[in-house]
């Protein structure tokens, strides 16, 4: 099989249009998965995305058009190197064009993909095994999956682009249910490697949270303080991040745009009652992502034009305020704001916060701890109202103590109008989002305490 | 137009290795010890086209191929994939998917078991459409979209038009080690344009009412939907929406359209009646059900005009195929019937769990590196051959709410309490339709909902609805499924006001 970097080589070669980038993403990964304490699948997956993008002078301005085919053989390059042209041809000239990116290199171009595959596990398996055994002699059944991703990416352009990232990525998620299913808890970890992964730390989590669900108490749907561990944060504001386009913005469309004031947006504007910051940092320890921009296809806040611009750290809110919101180069130039991509990562924090969800309970006098968000939907775009459900385990705590679980609820609230009911932040670390999982990798944030949160109807559901 | 009337797959997918592609994996499996073994040999082509006003936003042609091996080894499942088609690619598959099993070994502690299948050699199916999206040039495809938002925009209110089309080729060569060998070509489209309104109030958006199918391009001509009609009333209704008061929060009447009841069945009755989650197989992830299997033939699901069906084989239907990821013939039966449970979706291993004779042919995977699951068929709501048309419907609304085309959508992970928004909320008083409302949520559970349902439409209210997008799995996989349906009435059901929701 050719390999990726001299497919790329041939392409930019055979392409005979103004300019050509070409994308090649290796990935292979690992998985498994179980259920009732016993394991259903598993796989071994190795995939290839090769992308091929036109750029053609026409009707003063420049037009793009992309193919994209899972392997391309030496015989293949001239043909899929002409695709692209007409694809480009048909689109007509592009809105989001900007000069492209030429001479610019980074990263390891010459080494291949290093795989992953089910060895990554040797570590973690002997005690799954084990776990299960335990937890059916005990009649608690365990459901879960790990996962384990190494990405390549190389970028190459008939200009003299060449980049190339490695990217890996992993996470386990496990529920635990006991009492003929009538309790139910979730845990789950990010993990780049599988290195420093404790599955019995994990059951002893689980086993924990079973024991808090001893106590069953019927609450009433209503707003409540409610404490958000760090996981639910990252899926709330990792949801909003895929709202936060510019352009709608400038255009009245979006929560973020000036209501009455054309081509106003609320950028500037203090949504939080607290300091806090939600940005992206390519170069945040334990997160790392990719440096640069790789788009493959453009739509309303990306740009196959700005394959290479720098992807720095940036801030989405800073201080509690809204710093900025995620736009190409073209719409850049539109909005009079600055270039700001959407980021490979998402970090939420308060500096100087600490404590952690224990030390956020504590402070409640009268209200919820939540274990997991669920089913989370946009409900009006205007308000960003989302709804969803609670899942795995809700607890009432008062005084400072979790005296009991609740029914599950489901939930009516904006993220937006959120920011200004944070009454209290813990320490930033690490976390998995568990209805996001496998969509946003690499989250850090805090458990933070919601004030009044808006719990509109029970959910039977557990 | 370009006339392409295929009823035939492909002939440069007929032209792959697929007998020795296949042949090699199974012979490989088997001398190390398979006791099973299938193999899929999978091209999917994807095109995106999005045009923002009229210029084009997203464009993409995606092609993903490759080959997915499944095997059984001493009662224990391995899986392996790779993007080459290739004899010796497949032979180490095989060999890896062999390792995996054995890898897996320790962490079972049940032997897999398939239920059994009559063997199909050397089939063949085409699903029914006349125009290969792909045949037909960008310009043209470009020019369709365009022409549609332009109409929008220039009309009064209208101050931003989108129009989004998705066009999907999937080809799939199956075979396994009891001798049965398909090779199947599926086409579908989907197509939504919205119109956008900015105000000194905010904006306000409608899309069209256009359902994804089993079409080719000819599903954008006037003669399958008649998109040039629904253009010309999308400004007015728009219009009309901006203008109209907040929905009072209370209990309504509902009539619901099957552009809007489509997705009410599919998250309330689609997923809640597939066993594999049932049994807590997807308890991680997409989650469980409350109609678990004690509660077969004995619980009220609804009132006694629901009836709802499982298939894979009705016509454009976007889960209809000549036979499923696990070489099962396509079949159709009851999920409810006269209001209670007497079926679920099944496929091989779930069958076999279950303690059923055979499998209703349910197993899906969406790629060649993903492994086939139990995916859901059609699902679909009977119309009441005895029931009124739409007129008669809102003539028999005293004081509710017709609801059309889908929006937002929630349901829990046991399928009980659901939340859903729409496109059009349109006032009925005494049997008459008296204007819009909008800021509207409809919420209830889901036996309390259909035990409410008190009138079911005709034959003629019936739709085919469907998604391209339904999620399941992990790592997850992503399929399209139709449900048809007719319009129906429900009695006083919980209606939220999303702006007071939202503290406002």
């Amino acid at each position: 099989m050719i390999t990726p970097q001299d497919l790329i080589e041939k392409i930019t070669a055979a392409a005979d249009y103004d300019d050509c980038v070409v994308i090649v993403q290796s990935r292979t990964q690992a998985n498994l998965r179980w259920a009732n304490s016993t394991l259903t699948t598993n796989g071994v997956i190795a995939n290839q995305r090769v992308t091929v993008i036109a750029f053609v002078a026409m009707d003063g301005g420049i037009a793009s058009g992309s193919v994209t085919r899972a392997s391309v053989d030496a015989s293949e390059v001239a043909e899929i190197a002409k695709a692209a042209g007409i694809a480009a041809r048909a689109a007509g000239k592009s809105e989001d064009a900007a000069d492209l990116k030429r001479d610019f290199a980074v990263g390891d171009w010459a080494a291949a993909h290093q795989p992953t595959g089910p060895e990554v596990f040797a570590g973690i398996a002997p005690e799954l095994g084990e776990t299960f055994r335990k937890s059916q002699a005990d009649s608690i059944e365990l459901f879960g999956y790990a996962e384990h991703t190494h990405d390549t990416t190389w970028v190459g352009s008939k200009g003299g682009l060449r980049m190339r990232f490695d990217q890996p990525d992993g996470r386990v998620e496990m529920t635990g249910k006991s009492h003929n299913r009538s309790r139910s808890t979730w845990e789950g970890r990010a993990t780049r490697d599988f290195k420093n992964l404790s599955i019995a730390e994990i059951d002893r989590d689980i086993r924990t949270r079973l024991e808090w669900q001893g106590r069953k108490l019927e609450l009433a749907a209503g707003r409540y303080d409610t404490v958000a561990p760090a996981g639910s944060v990252a899926d709330i504001y990792a949801y909003l991040g895929w709202f936060t386009g510019a352009k709608d913005a400038f255009e009245g469309r979006s929560v973020f745009s000036k209501r009455g004031e054309a081509g106003k947006t609320r950028v500037g504007e203090t949504f939080a009652n607290l300091p806090i910051n939600i940005y992206s940092d390519p170069h945040y320890k334990g997160l790392e992502s990719s440096t640069h921009v790789v788009n493959t296809s453009s739509g309303p806040m990306s740009s196959v034009f700005d394959n290479g611009q720098g992807a720095p750290r940036r801030d989405f809110f800073k201080d509690g305020k809204l710093e900025s919101l995620t736009q190409t180069r073209a719409t850049a130039a539109m909005t009079g704001m600055p270039y700001t991509p959407m980021g490979g990562n998402i970090i939420v924090d308060l500096p100087g916060a600490t404590g952690d969800l224990n030390s956020l309970i504590s402070q409640v006098k009268h209200g919820l701890l939540l274990t997991t968000l669920w089913y989370i939907r946009t409900v009006d775009p205007t308000t960003m109202l989302l709804t969803g459900l609670t899942r795995d385990g809700v607890y009432q705590i008062k005084d400072g103590e979790v005296i009991g679980a609740v029914n599950n609820f489901r939930w009516n609230e904006s993220p937006v109008e959120l920011l200004n009911r944070i009454k209290a932040v813990g320490a930033t670390s690490i976390t998995q989002p568990r209805e996001w999982a496998g969509d946003v990798e690499r989250a850090a944030a805090p458990a933070m305490i919601f004030e009044q949160f808006n719990m509109s109807t029970v959910s039977p559901g557990s | 137009m370009p006339m392409v009337i295929s009823q035939q797959v492909d002939s440069d997918f007929l032209a792959l290795p697929l007998d020795a592609v296949t042949d090699s994996a199974i012979s490989t499996a088997k001398a190390l010890g398979a006791s099973h073994v299938d193999v899929r040999i999978e091209r999917i082509r994807t095109g995106i086209l999005s045009i923002r006003n009229t210029a084009t936003e997203t464009q993409s042609d995606d092609s993903t191929s490759g080959v997915g091996v499944r095997v059984i080894v001493d009662g224990c499942w391995g899986f392996a994939s790779s993007p080459e088609i290739g004899v010796d690619v497949a032979a180490a598959l095989a060999r890896s998917a062999v390792a995996m099993a054995k890898t897996s070994k320790p962490l079972s502690t049940e032997e897999i078991a398939l239920a059994p299948e009559p063997i199909y050699p050397k089939k063949t199916w085409v699903s029914a459409y006349e125009i290969d999206p792909f045949a037909v040039s960008g310009d043209e495809r470009i020019a369709r979209l365009t022409g549609l938002n332009e109409k929008l925009l220039k009309a009064d209110g209208v101050n931003f038009a989108e129009a989004f089309s998705m066009f999907v080729k999937e080809q799939k060569h199956y075979a396994d080690s009891y001798g049965t060998s398909t090779t199947q070509q599926r086409v579908r489209m989907q197509t939504q344009i919205e119109a956008v309104n900015v105000g000194a109030e905010g904006f306000v958006s409608m899309r069209t009412l256009a359902q994804p199918a089993g079409f080719g391009w000819e599903w954008m001509d006037n003669k399958n939907w008649n998109w040039d009609a629904e253009i010309d009333e999308l400004p007015t209704l728009l219009a009309e929406k901006v203008a109209a008061p907040s929905v009072e929060a209370g209990r309504y009447d509902l009539l619901i359209h099957p552009s809007n009841l489509w997705l009410t069945i599919h998250e309330s009755i689609g997923h809640a009646t597939e066993l594999d989650r049932a049994l807590g197989y997807e308890a991680n992830y997409a989650g469980t059900s409350f109609a678990t299997v004690d509660k077969l033939n004995n619980l009220k699901y609804g009132s006694d005009l629901m009836n709802i069906t499982g298939d894979r084989v009705t016509p454009h239907g976007l889960s209809t195929v000549g036979w499923d990821d696990e070489g099962v013939e396509a079949q159709s039966w009851d999920i409810v019937k006269d209001g209670t449970l007497v079926g679920y979706q099944l496929d091989r291993r779930i069958a076999a769990r279950g303690g059923r004779e055979r499998s209703n042919g349910c197993a899906f995977a969406d790629s060649p590196s993903h492994v086939p699951i139990q995916r859901m068929p059609n699902v679909s709501l009977k119309a009441n051959p005895n029931g009124p048309d739409l007129a008669g419907l809102i003539e028999s609304v005293e004081d509710g709410i017709m609801i059309k085309g889908d929006n937002s959508w929630s349901i829990d992970m046991q399928r009980y309490n659901f939340q859903f928004t729409g496109q059009q909320f349109h006032r009925i008083k005494n049997g008459k339709i008296v204007g819009q409302v909008k800021d509207l949520a409809y919420q209830a559970t889901t036996t309390d909902f259909w035990g409410s349902m008190k009138r079911v439409g005709n034959e003629s209210t019936w739709v085919l609805g469907g998604a391209f997008n339904c999620g399941k799995a992990q790592p997850g996989q992503i399929a399209a499924v139709s449900h048809g349906c007719p319009a129906a009435v429900f009695d006083q059901v919980n209606v939220l006001n999303t702006r007071a929701e939202a503290g406002k």
